[in-house]
């Protein structure tokens, strides 16, 4: 009886929402986005996407055993980094390209700076700008969905290198942009897979509506009113577009809301996300990438901190 | 501090650019190449035994109040020595070099060694003490650029290595390059000196 007495130190009430669930969450979410990316691009994509997460993984307990730090590779956040690598990558990037994207994520933008949770940025988007400015090439060389690298590739061009007129191709219809039977990164094609996965997320309270929706909902009211070079020229089958193509999707709902690189305060999160829309926005009308959402989320993984400072909540009772 | 000492703070233990992290901007901007950084090394030693030099020799006459625009004269003078020297002599590395050459002016470590060292102690002290910081700093730019055109370009000074399927990642000779290649090796060193320093 006397034992009940005790009081331990705080926490008391545990929920059962563990690193490890929460990154199993995740992984669950791309999976929809992940088997699509094989549907579309065969087993070219099994083979990268293995070779991402495998990267990341080797790469973490590696860099823990070498810094004598608890080897945490059980807790998943590591493969969640690879296969977000992954989904960053075009179909048809020869095997090396995920195993040093994988790998620089992991070593240099996450465990050199204090592993789990002290990442400045996200690092599989760090991984994806390092990757695209060292081989601008073979990062951007894309094909037909459905096609294999190996036999009958056939090249073609991102919805949004259409869109912005880089390229000449036709642009594909809107079903076709919707179910991500288009060009693209492997995981970036399919809104609606992605869409079904973001939507797990935020019923299981993984993330909350604040940064997907305030950035999509940006970009959205921007391309209504905005043509290419800001001409005003209100056109809402273009905002569809834009909303579905490209790495809107994945970058709102997967890598806009890393914890570790966005703010933790309410109102915070609402700027980070309209951040995020305006610079995807300057970048995809004005820039000279077709597509702006890798940049647009680091740059404001930068200015987390900053946002934080200035949405701090008011102390009860403080008077300034 | 006797000489073989001071001569050798420069390179090891106070290194101008691994340690002190003096000079960023030369030892960023222009390690792209394995050469080019030892050639800017070689070029800011030279400035740097002569500025040092000169100072130690015009210590007692500088007056306190003036003496840094007092040393920035005496850097500028052999800058503009070595600009032409180079010019003259060494076209190649002169192009490549381009504008850092007159910014070697304002490298922080020849003010810093000047009025750190050279405007305290005897000329010959000074010389030795530039000789050993200059050597370092050439060191760090020749591992620096090593490190940069072995990822960036696949070769070691003009070397090539790998053939030519070898694709290198051209990061490495951009801007963010440079800022990853020199936060790893401080960090390796720093880990290096850590592990020695347990183990002593």
């Amino acid at each position: 009886m006397d034992n009940n007495l005790i009081a331990s130190s705080s926490p008391h009430l545990r929920s059962n929402e563990t690193i490890s669930r929460v990154m199993l969450d995740v992984l669950i979410a791309l999976l929809p986005a992940a088997i699509g990316s094989i549907w579309f691009f065969g087993l070219d994509a099994v083979i990268l996407i293995s070779l991402a997460i495998g990267a990341a993984v080797i790469s973490e307990w590696i860099c823990q055993r070498v810094m004598n730090r608890p080897v945490s590779i059980n807790d998943l956040s590591a493969a969640v980094t690879g296969l977000l690598v992954a989904f960053n990558i075009p179909p048809t990037a020869p095997w090396w390209i995920p195993v040093i994207g994988s790998a620089f994520a992991i070593i240099i933008v996450k465990q050199l700076f204090g592993g789990l949770g002290h990442n400045f940025m996200n690092p599989a988007l760090a991984a994806r700008a390092m990757l695209l400015a060292s081989w601008p090439v073979t990062m951007t060389n894309w094909i037909q969905p459905g096609t294999q690298v190996s036999a009958d590739a056939v090249s073609s061009a991102t919805t949004l290198a259409i869109l912005s007129g880089d390229s000449k191709a036709a642009l594909p219809s809107l079903t076709d942009v919707f179910f991500g039977n288009v060009a693209g990164c492997l995981g970036e094609t399919s809104a609606f897979l992605l869409i079904i996965g973001g939507i797990y997320l935020l019923y299981r309270g993984v993330i909350n509506w604040r940064i997907p929706f305030t950035y999509i909902a940006t970009v959205a009211v921007f391309t209504l009113v905005f043509g290419e070079a800001f001409a005003v020229d209100l056109d809402p089958t273009r905002m569809i577009y834009h909303i579905l193509a490209g790495g809107l999707m994945l970058g709102a709902f997967y890598m806009a809301t890393d914890y570790s690189s966005s703010p933790i305060s309410a109102r915070g999160q609402v700027i980070f996300g309209i951040g995020c829309g305006l610079i995807t926005i300057v970048i995809r009308l004005q820039g000279g990438y077709p597509e702006g959402v890798s940049y647009a989320i680091l740059l404001m993984n930068l200015a987390a901190p900053l946002i934080d400072k200035y949405t701090k909540p008011k102390v009860f009772g403080e008077v300034k | 501090m006797s000489l073989l000492k001071t001569f050798k703070n420069g390179i090891g233990k106070e290194n101008p650019v691994f340690v002190q992290l003096l000079g960023m901007c030369p030892a960023l901007a222009v390690t792209t190449t394995a050469i080019d950084g030892m050639g800017m090394g070689l070029a800011t030693t030279a400035v740097l035994l002569g500025s040092n030099l000169v100072i130690s020799l015009m210590r007692n006459f500088i007056p306190d109040k003036i003496r840094i625009p007092s040393f920035i004269v005496v850097i500028a003078t052999f800058v503009t020595l070595i600009d032409m020297l180079m010019n003259a002599y060494a076209i190649n590395l002169y192009k490549s070099l381009g504008l850092f050459i007159p910014l070697i002016v304002v490298n922080c470590l020849i003010l810093g060694r000047a009025e750190s060292f050279a405007s305290k102690n005897k000329p010959f002290k000074s010389i030795i003490d530039g000789l050993g910081m200059g050597i370092g700093f050439t060191l760090a730019l020749t591992i620096l650029g090593i490190v940069r055109e072995l990822f960036g370009a696949g070769s070691v000074f003009g070397l090539d290595l790998f053939g030519k399927s070898f694709e290198p990642a051209l990061i490495m000779i951009l801007p963010p390059g440079a800022f990853i290649a020199l936060g790893i090796l401080v960090a390796l060193l720093n880990w290096f000196k850590n592990k020695k320093a347990t183990r002593a």
